[in-house]
């Protein structure tokens, strides 16, 4: 399975092997990985599982879709270009070594 | 804190909120979380769309798995009632015996379906869509049903209707008032969605109300409505609306006015006890001051993390702006603010390609924006409307204004 790792404002890190078709957020929350929220349960409605994509890894992401590229307009914590909705990163081979690192706050 | 005893009379989205982010500060106190559901706390939104719809199952479903409530301490009991709540002792007893004592006590009660008293309403084929419970009963029917009739057309029934006109469902929708979504959103959002409906095959009648459901052998075989007209059923989803969970309160002695009343920092007129989420009426900056009781995720999160912070020595009033979203077949309305009693609306955007905003005013000052599948000018207007901000009528309807100047500037 790809793994994935998540890295929170302050350091701490967490590794998840997560299975093909899941998405960064759903397997957070299904492991706990603190600092994703998703308050609308991943319907790219709601803006707090933003999550900042490691720089030089933006390639292995999926492209974005325009709801998502627009609900980044609302996010609690500042949009930089690497900043993706992880309800939107489903996960793929492709994707095995991402690193992702959690905002400051969600909401 | 240490030592500190918080218990959660409700486990939904407030009550599962308040637990998490008391942990998530550092609370080092216990935490109860009382749930009266036989399941581990889960999220409702799905319930009338992608759970419905079997696209996702309850593993999705979850808040959290199993193993989050015993890394984080919180003592998660399901099944279990309150009977009352003694302020003076300060503990709650449990309806299957036993008393919990509490240094805070938070209620996230909730809100209960409206059952309408009408003749038939106990028959069977008569739906309801709030808990997993109600969900998994629909979810049988709807595959055998052939004649569906939804009674109110709210977020509830019209998200219903959507699933049900996907599965090929005859489906037609009854309402008292003369528009869908009437209570909460502005004529033209109605419009918008009522034709989308009515394009996607679902029937409509307005300005109509049920007599009484009439069955064969117990199960329900039709509507009446009021003027004799009567239509076949087989399944009938009654979305007419909830009321607040506010007998433990008021039994109690704590004030209730359309829920439990709150103060600016969700305190009860008792400060040993709180309430958060649809079953609390609190002064909301955001129309005004006066009382309001939302049923919302957003609003239930947002009272939790309230709740939290004052519980954790942070305390700060509630002022976090309301924000609603449904799904409608492929149509998504998001709401930034509370656009109830305005006076003006403008459109921004084109009704016709089903891509649109309203932006509704009152007095010449913005309110709150409808958005119909235009996601950016969503989160901008909350951002807009958070941080008290305006929009004038004419940049909103002006689809060269570029609506992130107006977050931009200086307040």
């Amino acid at each position: 399975m790809p793994r994935v790792t998540y890295i929170d404002i302050a350091g701490n890190e967490k590794t998840l092997d997560i299975p093909v078709g899941t998405s960064v957020m759903q397997a957070a929350v299904l492991n706990g990985v603190d600092g994703i929220v998703a308050e609308c349960g991943g319907s790219c409605m709601c803006a707090t599982c933003h999550v900042y994509v490691r720089d030089d890894q933006l390639a292995m992401t999926p492209p974005m879709a325009e709801d998502e590229d627009a609900m980044l307009e609302g996010t609690a914590s500042p949009r930089r270009p690497n900043s993706r909705l992880s309800c939107q990163l489903v996960v793929s081979p492709e994707m095995d070594g991402l690193v992702v690192y959690t905002p400051e706050t969600q909401t | 804190m240490p030592g500190e005893r918080v218990v959660i009379v409700g486990a939904s989205h407030a009550g599962f909120q308040v637990a998490a982010s008391l942990r998530q500060h550092g609370f080092d106190g216990t935490i109860t979380l009382l749930g009266d559901e036989p399941v581990l706390p889960y999220q409702r939104p799905p319930l009338s769309k992608d759970y419905l719809d079997g696209k996702i199952g309850l593993d999705l479903l979850l808040m959290r798995p199993e193993a989050f409530y015993r890394d984080h301490r919180i003592d998660f009991r399901p099944g279990i009632r309150v009977a009352a709540i003694d302020r003076a002792a300060r503990r709650v007893q449990l309806a299957t015996g036993g008393h919990l004592a509490y240094d805070h006590l938070v209620l996230a009660t909730g809100a209960r379906n409206r059952v309408p008293p009408l003749p038939g309403i106990e028959l069977d084929g008569i739906c309801y869509l709030r808990t997993l419970a109600e969900t998994e009963a629909l979810q049988l029917r709807l595959t055998v049903a052939r004649n569906i009739v939804v009674i109110g057309a709210g977020f509830i029934g019209l998200e219903f209707a959507a699933v049900a006109r996907a599965h090929g469902k005859h489906v037609r929708i009854v309402e008292l008032v003369d528009r869908v979504m009437a209570r909460v959103v502005s004529v033209p959002t109605s419009q918008f969605f009522a034709a989308a409906h009515r394009a996607a095959g679902v029937e409509f009648t307005f300005g109509a109300a049920a007599q009484r459901i009439a069955g064969h052998a117990g199960r329900v075989d039709h509507v009446e409505l009021a003027d004799g007209e009567r239509l076949a059923a087989d399944l009938v989803l009654v979305s007419v609306g909830v009321v607040p969970n506010s007998e433990l309160a008021s039994a109690a002695g704590l004030d209730v006015a359309n829920g439990i009343v709150v103060d600016a920092e969700l305190r009860t007129a008792d400060p040993a006890i709180s309430a958060i989420g649809d079953c609390a009426s609190f002064p909301c900056v955001h129309a005004e001051g006066r009382p309001m009781r939302l049923e919302a995720v957003q609003n239930a999160t947002d009272h939790a993390r309230c709740v939290a912070d004052r519980l954790v020595g942070k305390p700060h009033p509630y002022n976090a702006l309301p924000w609603f979203w449904s799904e409608q077949g492929p149509r998504r309305l998001q709401i930034a603010g509370l656009t109830a009693g305005h006076d003006q609306y403008v459109l921004r955007g084109d009704m016709e390609s089903g891509q649109f905003s309203v932006f509704c005013y009152k007095d010449g000052r913005l309110l709150g924006v409808e958005s119909i599948n235009r996601p950016a000018d969503h989160a901008i207007a909350r951002r807009i409307l958070s941080a008290g901000r305006e929009v004038t009528p004419d940049e909103a309807a002006d689809a060269g204004f570029d609506l992130r100047t107006a977050a931009a500037r200086p307040a």
